[in-house]
């Protein structure tokens, strides 16, 4: 990212760059965001097209990990029923700070065509979420999009996360 | 007092019914003498009470006290050896009763026969799983959705719901939206209940469109007053057209070539 770029001329040819701390923990996270290998329904293809590839989320930075504890984000790709909504808060408990959500797509936006008894009617009811990412489906763009604004917001965020406001949320 | 309304049925109908083709019945046929599905009903003559062909697939109705014994006669003396659906209709505010049906399959004479029983509320039906492995998680299915027993079921347990889900959501009595415990499900069972108030009542549709609603919707052809009640219903007001744009081509003035002779 060219904010963060080493700029010798500036420092008299010296390899040495001069930063804040927040600059530089928010430099670490946004650069290396780790989704959970988490898929939901069909969002979940396009999810796994945006890692395979033709799209290639691994030269931002973002691996999938098959681990909660390893992973920063956790992609909500699809509809979540109510019987699974008990999993997905789990393994969002599950996932270390600091840690943030994308809502992918329609149904877990607000619960999409499925306004039925058995789906929750939009993830934020149990999870805070940092990205809506609106689409049936959205595109493996669309969700490359989503995750550079995601790391946008990070860059913009303070490193102690206790300063940064989150979607004022109900449960910790 | 709130106003009392039926909850017999109350699931969701759609919202512009008058614009909605309706399927006729399907005709029911006789079976034909010397036809495999003859030779099916002479094997089935203790069992049967009604019997029809629709749509190619042999339907006979019969005793719910009776379905193993009628399936297996099916299943051992007819050849009809997979069972590819088992589940249930409700009829409660119509006839008080359950409709559970069985399809069969022959695949030596590509055949397809149903069996149709009727069980009351509150009755249990055998189950067919010693004959049929695959009605194991159909009976479950039909025990999750509308409540029905299976005596002497291996493991009748919720499939689809939660299984601590209150319930049963294929019955006609069961809002499509969800009564009050479903829609909390999900809030009760991760916060608990103090959390309702905090985390608020769902969302549903902010996008319906109303009929009755006259502030914001309009029907073409129907168009009434700005906020006018039409609960009793609408007119229906023809579109007039300008008569300079109208081109009759029903007119009789051109020559017909019939009557040259």
């Amino acid at each position: 990212m060219a904010q963060h770029q080493v700029n010798y001329a500036s420092t008299a040819g010296l390899p040495i760059a001069l930063t804040s701390v927040d600059k530089l923990v928010n430099w670490g996270r946004s650069n290396s965001l780790w989704p959970l290998t988490y898929g939901l329904a069909c969002c979940a293809i396009e999810m796994m097209a945006s890692g395979a590839s033709r799209y290639d989320f691994d030269r931002m930075g973002t691996i999938f990990r098959a681990s909660p504890r390893q992973a920063d984000v956790m992609i909500l790709a699809g509809t979540l029923s109510k019987k699974h909504a008990e999993f997905a808060r789990r393994l969002y408990d599950q996932m270390t700070e600091p840690k943030w959500v994308i809502s992918m797509g329609s149904c877990a936006n607000t619960g999409g065509m499925f306004n039925t008894y058995a789906t929750v009617q939009g993830v934020d009811r149990i999870v805070p979420v940092d990205i809506y990412l609106p689409g049936c489906a959205p595109r493996p763009e669309t969700l490359q999009y989503a995750l550079m604004m995601l790391q946008k917001k990070i860059r913009r965020e303070s490193a102690n996360m206790k300063n940064n406001t989150k979607q004022n949320l109900r449960l910790v | 007092m709130r106003k009392y309304t039926p909850k017999d049925n109350v699931q969701a109908k759609s919202y512009y019914t008058d614009r909605y083709w309706v399927a006729p019945r399907v005709p029911r046929e006789a079976v034909e003498e010397g036809s495999h599905f003859a030779d099916v009903l002479a094997a089935m003559k203790a069992y049967a009470k009604e019997s029809y062909i629709e749509i190619g697939t042999l339907v006979i109705h019969i005793d719910a006290k009776e379905n193993f014994e009628a399936i297996k006669t099916l299943k051992e003396t007819c050849g009809y050896t997979q069972c590819s659906e088992q589940s249930a209709v409700d009829y409660l505010a119509q006839d008080g009763e359950f409709e559970l049906f069985y399809q069969f399959l022959n695949v030596k004479e590509a055949k397809r026969v149903r069996i149709v029983c009727r069980i009351k509320e509150g009755e249990a039906i055998e189950s067919i799983v010693p004959l049929f492995n695959s009605a194991n998680f159909a009976e479950r299915e039909m025990f999750d959705m509308f409540g029905i027993k299976v005596n002497n079921h291996p493991f009748l347990k919720r499939i689809l719901m939660p299984d601590d889900w209150e319930g049963h959501p294929l019955l006609k009595t069961y809002p499509l939206h969800g009564d009050e415990f479903a829609s909390w499900y999900e809030v009760d069972k991760i916060f608990g209940k103090e959390y309702r108030d905090i985390i608020g009542p769902e969302n549903r549709d902010p996008a319906r469109i109303d009929r009755y609603d006259t502030k914001r919707f309009s029907r073409v052809g129907y168009e009434v007053p700005f906020g006018e009640d039409i609960s009793e219903g609408e007119k229906e007001q023809p579109i007039e057209y300008s008569e300079t744009l109208l081109v009759d081509y029903n007119k009789k003035s051109g020559k017909q070539l019939d009557h040259r002779k």
